[in-house]
């Protein structure tokens, strides 16, 4: 399951900075995955209990802030909510339109002590 | 995990390395764990409390990291490209669901290509050393990365295998990548393309179903065409929903079996080798002057 590796990254990410940023546990951490990133959220948050069993992040709260997909039509410069990558654009029919958001896969921030 | 660069391989194996510590000294990549930390700042927001609390008692302060979750392996994959580069190797990433033919592919084309390119395969496969073994059946170079539970093969597990591998300067780097349409597309190893394999059996419609992965790569090889007299497979279709989530696609259609088709992949990989030791070529003039 891709959200196991995704949250070992996590966890690698976050144990890297408690070493520079001198922590020792971790409360909250905060993700922004976006709709267009093909992360199952469900999976991501049973993965992250599982993958940070025994780690810093052992009993962190997970907070996930879904983003939604927005794109812009190159020809028309419509900006339109997407929920596929492959979309059209609703004013010209145009593809494939630039991804301005909802690709994000990002640790927002964390909640430290 | 591997304990001299400290990097967690969870079950992963791979081939003459993962009961060798010595190999590690090696890397291709440098583990100097100093990558991507530009985005990181600590907006301190316990600050002024912190001053007035009593000493060793630490506050709940707000790091703001914004790390994107793949920086890890993307800083691995940057390490093997410019090692790639370096060494004017072409590595593609060779991406299908389980079975679509990507073993009958490679094995076809280490033999035909056996006299014109140094060769050398990344095997990746959950379990067992089978493709690897047919791999060296014909006589070139392979490496099998056993992922275990894993879906897909990450760009760490790469830079190992390229150590174990030393494939030569300006030879073709294949890796097959875990037959799996949905993960390996998330996950740059640092190759030049993807290659993604589709076999007629599958049905046209999966350029759709996995846009991701047809979005990701450079090269669509439809494989086994010999079948297309016994499907309901509609070619052009299946041209047209790959073009539709990726119009800059190639596309290719071959049968990995017959052989047909196979001199335009050639065709493909020669031009791709081509551009790669021109700009090695112009990179080392440039230095030169
Ligand atoms: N008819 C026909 N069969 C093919 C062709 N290419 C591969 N096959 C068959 O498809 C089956 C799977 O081929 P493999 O090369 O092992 O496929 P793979 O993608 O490497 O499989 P995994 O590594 O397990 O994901 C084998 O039985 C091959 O003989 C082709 O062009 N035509
Ligand atoms: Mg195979
Ligand atoms: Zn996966
Ligand atoms: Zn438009």
């Amino acid at each position: 399951m891709h959200e196991m590796s995704l949250c070992e990254g996590v966890i690698q990410l976050i144990e890297q900075q408690a070493d520079e940023q001198q922590f020792t546990s971790v409360n909250t951490v905060c993700l922004e995955i976006g709709t267009l990133a093909g992360v199952e959220i469900e999976a991501m948050r049973f993965s992250f209990d599982a993958i940070a069993k025994g780690t810093i992040a052992d009993a962190a709260k997970l907070e996930i802030i879904s983003v939604q997909g927005l794109a812009e039509c190159p020809l028309c410069k419509q900006q339109t909510e997407v929920t596929a990558r492959y979309d059209l654009c609703p004013q010209c029919g145009h593809y494939p339109l630039d991804i301005l958001a909802g690709e994000e896969m990002r640790i927002k921030e964390l909640e430290v002590q | 995990m591997c304990t001299t660069c400290g990097c967690a391989e969870g079950d992963t194996q791979i081939e003459g390395h993962a009961h060798d510590h010595s190999l590690e000294h090696h890397h291709a990549h440098s583990h100097n764990h100093d990558h991507s930390h530009e985005h990181s700042h600590n907006h301190d927001h316990g600050h002024a409390l912190m001053a007035t609390h009593a000493a060793g008692i630490s506050p709940a302060r707000i790091l703001r990291i914004e790390q994107d979750i793949l920086s890890k392996n993307n800083a691995y994959a940057a390490d093997n490209k410019s090692y790639f580069k370096q060494h004017g190797m072409l590595a593609l990433n060779l991406v299908s669901s389980p079975g679509s033919g990507k073993t009958t592919l490679l094995t076809r084309t280490l033999d035909d290509l056996k006299a014109e390119f140094s060769q050398a395969v990344i095997e990746g496969d959950q379990q067992t050393l089978l493709d690897a073994e047919r791999i060296r059946a014909t006589g070139v170079n392979a490496v099998q990365i056993n992922t275990g539970k894993g879906c897909h093969l990450d760009a760490h597990m790469v830079g190992h295998a390229v150590e174990t591998l030393k494939p030569e300067d300006n030879s073709l780097l294949f890796i097959e990548n875990v037959g799996n349409l949905v993960c390996p597309a998330s996950f740059d190893l640092g190759e030049a393309h993807k290659v993604v394999i589709l076999s007629v059996t599958e049905g046209e419609d999966k350029p759709l179903k996995y846009p991701d992965m047809f979005n990701a790569a450079g090269l669509m090889i439809l494989n086994k065409t010999d079948l297309l007299p016994y499907l309901q497979f509609d070619v052009d279709q299946c041209i047209a929903y790959a073009q539709r989530v990726n119009p800059g696609i190639a596309i290719l259609q071959v049968s990995a079996t017959t052989g047909e088709g196979m001199q335009a992949w050639y065709n493909w990989l020669r031009e791709l080798h081509q551009s790669i030791q021109s700009n090695t070529q112009n990179q080392t003039t440039i230095t030169n002057n």
